[in-house]
């Protein structure tokens, strides 16, 4: 363990997010529900509350001082974002409103542009609805279709199965950094190389990845790369497309409005350049200063040792959890990170949430938007505890003897 | 007030004698265990409700002027409501059934099961039950 992580102060951090110090129905909440979305620091919130209180207007069309000093904000939050993950220029980052708005832009440009009837699009076993259904969509229009990749009982991608699936008919394989559900982190290089070879496109649901790891785009190799802020500290309704810049030129539009055009008649419209060509209509300014002011926070308290810190919590939550007699972890992937899923043999999942919360413990059950995952597995859902960087040993323990008291009342 | 929800009053008054939540959890354990099961063979899919967290089955039958239900559940603590559900209901006129409020859901202190956000099928399972009282009306009642 390096310095800079024995020297990360949870208690510190802590203080950072107020809504931690609740009780919920009388216990400290214990708040395992990051993968869902995390709380809030107060200089994110201060900083959305301080765009509202003093430069809210609209952005990149008036001649006022506060437009330009909203539009100021705004261009300053998409740098941000580029170096965050450091993607080569600025004018790459797309503003959403979250990661499934995200891959349904870039589905839906991709329709009829790209995707033509006989085509393939590739997603995992492991996807979250948010990365199945746009493409599903997009694949009935056209005519293309929907294959899969296959994992291990493990809930590592079997990907040696690429070679044969990943035939000329592809034309983009879609998959997850991090699973939503099984932790499993992705190869994602060496899915992107073979890809690539093929002349394949990748996106990166970067949903469960990139509050969890340092997500460099470049080294990753993928052309598109997704997530959304509220995973990652930032407001509720804003989100990241990433792609490269030759491919975001020539994709079409895919909303038509405001802000995304270059010049409108009756007769037609061209289009504004890239990224302004994606973000018709008025934006969540105040959402996106925010995730600025979340990047801000995460450089500020060194993002790697409190990563490292989490790894830490997450490893020893999986160790402890080990102990309880009748506990079967779904996905058990050699590199993993940000959640544990699992179920209490003879438990269901609802039952064994609605306890937790009981003892203010948050957790998250249910399929988690992720179907035909548990069909892989055969089961109806999982608890799923998720992991942040103010997340502490103690509140594991608390986990554990919470899950023991639902134990002994259901079983 | 209907008879439903004169015996949805007298079945929140046992809930509102716990002062722990866990014995009152237990207690809602043990009525999912007595709830009068649906016939395996009748888990079809048309008596499936399905929710997001867990699935709710329900079968209705009317003899006599009176209805008479029968359910289950994947998850125990739905189980257990969909007992209370069906107690309050089991062996009610079509009209008393129909005319129920179930006001009383909010003495129970398990208000939070029946939020429709929750959707674990119960929200569906009570308009389900209602609108078999409000078919058997039509098909044996209205002559």
């Amino acid at each position: 363990m390096d310095l800079a992580v024995m020297q990360y102060s949870v208690d510190k951090i802590r203080a950072d997010f107020p809504i931690l110090k609740q009780m919920i129905r009388k216990y400290p909440l214990v708040y395992f529900d990051n993968g869902a979305t995390t709380q809030k620091p107060v200089k994110v919130i201060e900083a959305v509350d301080r765009y509202y209180l003093t430069i809210n207007s609209n952005i990149h069309r008036g001649v006022h001082y506060l437009s330009n000093e909203a539009t100021d904000a705004f261009e300053q939050a998409r740098k941000r974002v580029a170096t965050f993950i450091n993607a080569p220029e600025s004018r790459e980052v797309i503003f959403t409103k979250g990661t499934t708005e995200s891959i349904n832009l870039v589905a839906n440009s991709l329709a009829g542009f790209l995707l033509k009837e006989g085509d393939e699009v590739m997603v995992t076993e492991m996807e979250h609805h948010a990365n199945i259904v746009p493409w599903q969509m997009v694949c009935e229009r056209v005519g293309a279709k929907l294959k899969v990749v296959p994992i291990s009982d493990s809930g590592e991608l079997l990907v040696e199965s690429l070679d044969s699936l990943l035939t000329e008919r592809v034309k983009i394989i879609a998959f997850a950094h991090v699973s939503n559900v099984l932790g499993t982190i992705n190869p994602v290089q060496e899915i992107c190389a073979k890809a690539h070879e093929r002349g394949i496109l990748t996106l990166v649901d970067g949903a469960q990845g990139i509050a969890h790891q340092t997500v460099d785009v470049q080294s990753l190799g993928c052309d598109f790369y997704v997530f959304s802020g509220h995973k990652m500290y930032a407001p509720m309704g804003t989100g990241v497309l990433w792609g490269k810049a030759s491919l975001l030129e020539s994709m079409p539009p895919y909303q038509g409005g405001g802000e995304m055009i270059d010049k409108v008649s009756f007769t037609g419209t061209t289009y504004n350049v890239i990224p302004y060509k994606f973000e018709a209509g008025t934006p969540d300014v105040g959402g996106v200063i925010g995730l600025m002011a979340a990047i801000d926070y995460l450089t500020e308290i060194d993002f790697g040792s409190a990563l490292e810190y989490e790894e830490g919590v997450m490893h020893y939550a999986y160790e402890s959890l080990k102990q309880i007699e009748g506990l079967r972890f779904i996905g058990d992937a050699k590199r993993r990170t940000g959640v544990i899923s699992f179920i209490l043999n003879g438990a269901h999942p609802y039952d064994v949430g609605s306890i937790l919360d009981h003892q203010g413990i948050a957790v998250r059950t249910g399929h988690h938007c992720a179907q035909p995952l548990m069909d892989r597995f055969a089961i109806p859902g999982t608890v799923r505890a998720s992991f942040s960087i103010y997340n502490t040993r103690e509140e594991v323990d608390k986990l554990v003897a919470g899950l023991k008291v639902a134990a002994n009342m259901l079983l | 007030m209907n008879a439903v929800d004169e015996k949805g009053l007298a079945i929140a008054s046992e809930f509102e004698m716990f002062d722990e939540w866990m014995d009152k959890y237990n207690y809602l354990i043990e009525l999912g265990k007595s709830l009068p099961l649906i016939d395996e063979k009748d888990k079809t899919t048309s008596n499936l409700i399905s929710g997001c967290q867990s699935r709710v089955w329900l079968s209705a039958n009317y003899e006599n002027g009176k209805v008479y239900f029968k359910g289950d559940s994947d998850a125990i603590i739905t189980k257990g409501i969909v007992s209370v559900l069906i107690r309050s209901m089991d062996g009610a006129g079509v009209d008393d059934i129909i005319a129920s409020e179930l006001d009383w859901l909010d003495n129970t202190g398990l208000k939070e099961h029946l939020s429709p956000t929750r959707s674990n099928g119960l929200v569906a399972m009570i308009k389900q039950m209602k609108l078999y009282a409000m078919a058997f009306k039509v098909k044996y009642e209205n002559k």
